[in-house]
């Protein structure tokens, strides 16, 4: 009798634990939909044709938001073209030549090192190398590189995997059939890893999208009434703008703010969107 | 093979390779150019001035206890804050949720991690700030408490997806042995999986630590920054300003190479030694217990 | 262009001597390994599991270089050169001796681009040499009336049979001069299974062929020659037929009865 009162009181102990678990993870997840939802709904009603295609006028209180819209796509793009290529080719480095020694200990303690430093740190290493240093003054150039760096460990260590998770077996039959290490990588690991690869790409440039903190002193400017000419200029982005319109301006209209906000949740949350797309239907369609 | 091709298959080894060591020279380039900024401060700022309490720069004082003991604050508060909560869903989400609802959940958690700290300082000054003071009726909403929570939810996806993969790793064995002894599959959860996974989930918070640390945007918009030792109970509940914060909004307005620039470089170096810490003990701890489970699979 | 090992009246594919191999783990070794492969033959490696006979096919291909080994001692002569020598150009060696694996592995590719990629890796882009070679291969590995009117769509849409023969003809489209066999059969249904070594006998015309069998009775099926590996040793070489029916040492005669493995 003692024996099966007792499980009950473990069964009743399991059920509300369980329960307590529900409910914690449920308010995890429910400020963050309700967080999005709100945003959605409070700035929807922002967003025309002008507010996108306008520059800001009137001290930021009125118009729109493109240059910020423009320099935050420049410098995604300008991010992109400097972390890609060196990203995917260290995180081939990683999973296809490298063997166990101290130096890819050493590769690896540098990567997670790098995904650590704070962002606010990146700005302080673009300030001093790529404005003062190199002269590259506060640009899309100096900022899109030091975003780049930032980027960098995502988009390593998601190649990486990728890669990783390739069969061996393919390896050693296209090694077996005559192929050298670079064709077996290019014909046959890298394409099966691809869709791997653009997941961790973009993951990796939505956050430097986002990323305020590493551009304030390397690349953002408050306000500018043209567009950047040239990879030299400074350039507004969306999430400086957000920053700067919500601390910096007094009187600002919560409808232009909340508008803003939305097109870069809409920036950065398409490209996840598009990268668990990409994700789940390169896992539907594997034969392996 | 013909020779042409045996050397481009050399030239793209090569490159290859070298691209695979950038990131030990992007690291040592860093702490290299925030030495050469951030180290003259040493010499041009003494050491009883930069551990003083009062910061002050138009008036020369660069005390930055104050900063650091403020940053520490806040981390420690939202550590506290994301613990139960990021330990908990990555619990629930590991040994007790269907697959189905693993797969909802799962990608939700994820979007949190997306949405750039700018936006969650913007909702914290329109929806944390006013709620804060009102709620708690206190003069003003900017404190170390509602940064800590918004850097709570900062570091709950970083927590949640750290430990879920720990506890994943986790032999299925384990938890069958368990269970097969008549444990429920909550005494296992906690006498068992968890222990287990203990390193991992030790990772897990360490790097949420780093997250909370090293985040700039959101506390710089809600917690007032104002420069005081924060070593009154109430402390929490009243502005503070962190080693984050006082970079990003000071370093805007110095000119390049006076003192004040490079003291707020030295507070760089300080938060890229705290990371380098943080993340070296976190990764030798995961790396130990990998080799661990690895054993035992084999 | 071919330089047989002439050794006596014999013609010999590979000869090897004092062969030693040690893995980084310990797991699994060749042992002091001399041996002479005939040309234009089946040899047959039989024995229990983990005795070495895919690490020695392994060493012959050059395969091994991808795995964690230790050490390695010995001569492996084939074409009157030392294979083991770090000179050699292992990408030529290894298009002249092709492997066909325990479980099929189609490349994640056509059927047509499976067999032509030792030929386009190797620099062949002449696309009309390429399709011949692609029908003579499969045709001589059996497959050409199965698949010729669907040689673009996925190597993964074939039955476990058809997948292991495009393994084969992969490697005989590369023409090499040994086909090498690691326990071609063992995922293999009985009609598959006999199919494919009703095609060794056949390919022996044309190609020298080393296969580690899936078992016993495939390995006396087959065996022109036949190498009894016992861990990491090579305990007894000979004619199959003297080998099957009057082994000479007691662990062969134990193993071929059935007593362990």
């Amino acid at each position: 009798m003692t024996t099966t009162s007792k499980h009950r009181k473990e069964k009743i102990n399991e059920q509300l634990g369980f329960i307590g678990l529900r409910i914690i993870t449920l308010l995890t997840v429910i400020p963050i939909l309700g967080l999005v939802a709100y945003i959605i709904v409070k700035g929807a009603p922002a967003i025309s044709w002008e507010f996108l295609t306008a520059p800001p006028s009137n001290g930021m209180r009125e118009g729109g938001i493109l240059p910020a819209i423009v320099g935050t796509i420049y410098l995604t793009i300008g991010t992109a073209i400097f972390s890609v290529p060196l990203g995917v080719m260290a995180g081939i480095y990683l999973s296809e030549y490298a063997k166990e020694s101290t130096l890819t200990r050493l590769i690896r303690i540098a990567i997670i090192n790098l995904a650590g430093i704070p962002s606010v740190v990146y700005g302080l290493f673009g300030l001093g190398l790529f404005v003062v240093f190199l002269k590259f003054g506060t640009s899309i150039l100096s900022a899109s590189l030091t975003l780049s760096i930032m980027t960098l460990p995502t988009i390593i260590s998601t190649t990486e995997e990728a890669l990783r998770s390739v069969p061996n077996s393919f390896r050693v039959v296209s090694t077996s059939l005559g192929a050298s290490k670079w064709q077996t990588v290019r014909r046959i690991v890298l394409p099966q890893a691809l869709p791997g690869i653009i997941t961790g790409v973009i993951l990796g440039l939505e956050r430097a999208a986002g990323e305020t903190a590493p551009i304030l002193f390397t690349g953002a400017t408050f306000f500018l009434p043209i567009l950047p000419q040239s990879p030299l200029d400074a350039t507004m982005a969306l999430p400086y703008h957000i920053f700067v319109i919500s601390t910096q301006i007094p009187g600002m209209p919560v409808s232009i703010q909340y508008g803003t906000v939305l097109v870069l949740l809409i920036f950065v949350l398409g490209m996840n969107l598009i990268a668990t797309l990409i994700r789940s239907h390169a896992r539907a369609k594997r034969q392996w | 093979m013909n020779q042409t091709r045996k050397h481009d298959d050399q030239l793209i080894n090569s490159v290859i390779r070298i691209t695979g060591y950038s990131s030990i020279l992007f690291v040592l380039l860093i702490l290299f150019f925030l030495l050469r900024e951030g180290l003259p401060a040493l010499a041009s700022t003494p050491l009883k001035t930069l551990f003083s309490i009062r910061w002050y720069p138009i008036e020369g004082y660069f005390g930055i206890l104050p900063l650091i003991l403020g940053s520490i604050l806040v981390t420690v508060v939202a550590t506290l804050i994301a613990l139960p909560f990021g330990i908990g869903a990555a619990v629930y989400l590991s040994e007790v949720a269907p697959p189905w609802i693993r797969d909802i959940l799962k990608p939700i958690i994820e979007i949190l991690a997306g949405i750039p700290s700018v936006v969650l300082g913007f909702i914290g000054i329109l929806v944390f700030v006013p709620f804060i003071r009102k709620f708690l009726d206190i003069p003003t909403g900017l404190t170390a408490f509602t940064g800590a929570i918004l850097l709570g939810l900062i570091s709950i996806p970083t927590i949640v997806s750290v430990a879920e993969d720990a506890l994943n790793t986790v032999p299925n064995s384990y938890r069958q042995a368990s269970l097969a002894l008549g444990a429920t599959r909550w005494q296992t959860i906690w006498d068992v999986t968890l222990p287990a996974a203990k390193s991992g989930v030790l990772t897990a918070v360490m790097l949420g630590i780093g997250r909370s640390m090293g985040e700039t945007m959101a506390v710089m918009m809600v917690t007032g920054n104002a420069a005081t030792m924060p070593v009154h109970l109430n402390s929490l509940f009243a502005p503070i300003r962190t080693m984050t914060a006082t970079i990003a909004s000071e370093m805007g307005e110095v000119a390049a190479g006076s003192q004040h620039y490079q003291v707020l470089f030295l507070i760089g170096i300080v938060l890229f030694l705290l990371s380098l810490v943080i993340n070296i003990f976190a990764s030798l701890v995961s790396t130990k217990s990998r080799q661990r489970s690895e054993r035992l699979l084999s | 262009m071919r330089v047989p090992n002439v050794n006596g009246d014999i013609m010999k594919e590979f000869i090897i001597k004092n062969l030693s191999l040690r893995y980084s783990d310990d797991n699994e070794s060749l042992r002091n390994i001399s041996l002479e492969i005939e040309s234009k033959a089946i040899t047959v490696l039989f024995g229990p599991a983990g005795g070495g006979k895919s690490t020695f096919l392994r060493v012959l291909n050059r395969l091994n270089d991808l795995a964690d080994v230790k050490e390695m001692k010995g001569e492996v002569i084939f074409q009157g050169q030392n294979i083991l020598d770090p000179k050699t150009d292992v990408i030529e060696l290894r298009r002249k001796i092709g492997m066909v694996f325990s479980r099929p592995v189609p490349l994640p590719l056509s059927i047509y681009d499976n067999v032509a990629y030792g030929l386009v890796m190797a620099g062949e882009k002449n696309k009309q040499k390429l399709d011949h070679a692609v029908e003579q291969a499969l045709r001589q590995s059996f497959l050409w009336d199965e698949v010729n009117d669907r040689l673009k769509d996925s190597a993964y849409s074939l039955s476990g049979g058809q997948q292991q023969r495009v393994c084969l003809a992969r490697v005989l489209a590369l023409e090499p001069e040994v086909v090498m066999l690691d326990e071609p059969t063992s995922a293999l249904d009985p009609i598959a299974t006999s199919n494919i070594e009703e095609m060794l006998g056949e390919l022996k015309q044309q190609y020298t062929i080393i296969i580690a069998p899936h078992n016993v009775q495939q390995a006396v099926r087959v065996a022109d020659y036949a190498a009894f590996f016992l861990m990491g040793e090579l305990i007894e070489f000979g004619p199959g037929k003297e080998i099957f029916h009057t082994p000479r040492d007691k662990r062969t005669s134990d193993y071929i009865t059935g007593r362990y493995g």
